[in-house]
């Protein structure tokens, strides 16, 4: 218990430090700007309960939010991200169910799993940040292309992470499980 | 009654969700409000000093620009400085400090975050309220205008950068006066849009638009770019006009915060206008 919260918590700062020193100072045109800090979200353990989901949400939406002086915005996506998590995971469930207590990574879930939890979760993300932002409708298009292309960098940096630090822990999970 | 707290308690999940929600979009709506300071911005203690150390670091690759801004802008101020000029009439000494009431005052201040690839940009300086900045005080570059003061708090303040869906300045052709809005329109940080120019004036590429003197933010006659692309035959009433901003909002490190003096003396006679309405 205590080294899942402490697990989580250095995930949540390490997500937190990547996003704001690294990726929101890439100024590579204006449509590069993924927002990879959502994984934490994503990866919270299975029996998470759901309002603590939502709360989690707000902390780091807010956090991000003090650092880009987006007041609110990515506090609305990630809520919303916390709120559509338990449904999703429903929605993708395997046919036999998920273990108790499982975790949600590729190793443990499968590539192909992961790809569509990641994935559908990242672009309600970016989808709900970028209309959010704009907050107007005459930009539907720009902006619909916009989240799109982000939520494709987005996964596809989540993706390579996940090989990059994953590996250890699935040592670990074959000798837990 | 008890009927209402069964129902809040089986849908407590999306209650909550929308009790967030509402409060992430007041935060939003309010931090939109000019007047109101916002207080999940970047000017709070934590958010300043983490971004005063990446722009520690990052400055040093824009040192090489910035100290030729710094230097060509230095040699413009020198043709100004008092020494330089030949007193050549005591009666003309008079007469210039009679005539010539100083109107603006500028701060210097230094650049610790900036953006330019979202839709809506900010910059968090490193002078705050102490230095006696306040908001909506324009901000100004070398080369040419720069954004707004919107929060501020005691030894920062997050700028409202040109590159923002708000963001509209009064502006005009160097050339013949005409005048009309700069706004930026998303994606590009070079460009800007310039609008309300009627069909029958005529632009040519490389025209100066400098701003006017209608807005209470900047001086007049602050570059703001120069034209583009011109095409005069769009659909619209208004020609289409794209200009090149003059400030390089990605590598801008050093700005002035500009305090217009007679500020609250135009905006009191305005407000007696209002009334008409």
């Amino acid at each position: 218990m205590i080294i899942k919260i402490l697990k989580n918590f250095s995930r949540f700062l390490f997500l937190v430090a990547i996003q704001v020193l690294v990726l929101n100072h890439i100024q590579w045109s204006g449509y590069f700007n993924p927002y990879v800090y959502v994984l934490f979200i994503l990866l919270l353990p299975m029996e998470t309960p759901r309002w603590l989901l939502l709360v989690l949400g707000l902390i780091i939406g807010l956090t991000i939010d003090m650092f880009g002086n987006t007041s609110g915005m990515h506090a609305a996506a990630s809520v919303f991200v916390a709120f559509a998590r338990p449904g999703i995971l429903r929605l993708i469930a395997p046919r036999d169910g998920y273990e108790a207590e499982t975790s949600l990574t590729p190793q443990v879930m499968g590539i192909n799993w992961f790809i569509t939890y990641v994935s559908i979760l990242v672009l309600l993300h970016h989808l709900v940040y970028f209309y959010v932002e704009v907050f107007r409708f005459s930009e539907f298009w720009i902006t619909l292309l916009k989240a799109v292309f982000n939520s494709a960098i987005t996964v596809i940096i989540i993706l390579l992470g996940q090989y990059l630090f994953g590996r250890s822990s699935k040592r670990n999970e074959r000798i837990i499980g | 009654m008890r009927t209402l707290f069964l129902f809040l308690w089986k849908y407590n999940f999306f209650i909550f969700f929308l009790v967030l929600e509402a409060f992430s979009g007041y935060l939003i709506v309010q931090n939109n409000n000019f007047q109101r300071a916002s207080f999940i911005n970047s000017t709070n203690t934590v958010a300043a000093e983490v971004n005063t150390m990446v722009s520690a670091v990052t400055e040093y690759i824009n040192l090489r620009a910035a100290n030729d801004a710094l230097s060509r802008q230095n040699a413009a101020l020198r043709t100004l400085v008092r020494d330089v000029y030949y007193i050549d009439s005591a009666l003309k000494q008079q007469v210039v400090d009679t005539v010539f009431q100083q109107q603006y005052t500028f701060v210097t201040a230094k650049v610790v975050n900036n953006s330019v690839n979202r839709r809506n940009n900010y910059l968090t300086l490193n002078k705050g309220s102490l230095q006696g900045i306040h908001s909506e005080m324009g901000v100004t570059s070398a080369e040419g205008i720069v954004g707004i003061v919107k929060d501020v708090s005691e030894h920062y303040c997050s700028v409202m950068s040109f590159l923002h869906k708000d963001m509209k300045v009064s502006a005009r052709f160097l050339r013949n006066g005409y005048y009309g809005s700069m706004v930026w329109d998303g994606f590009d940080p070079v460009h800007g849009s310039f609008l309300e120019i009627a069909k029958h004036v005529k632009v040519n590429i490389g025209d100066t638009i400098v701003t006017t003197s209608f807005s209470d933010m900047f001086p007049e006659g602050v570059m703001v770019g120069t034209v583009d692309k011109v095409d005069p035959n769009s659909g619209d009433n208004f020609q289409v006009i794209k200009v090149k901003l003059s400030t390089n909002f990605s590598n801008v490190s050093y700005v002035y915060i500009v305090d217009d003096l007679h500020k609250k003396e135009k905006q009191a006679l305005e407000a007696t206008q209002q009334n008409d309405h």
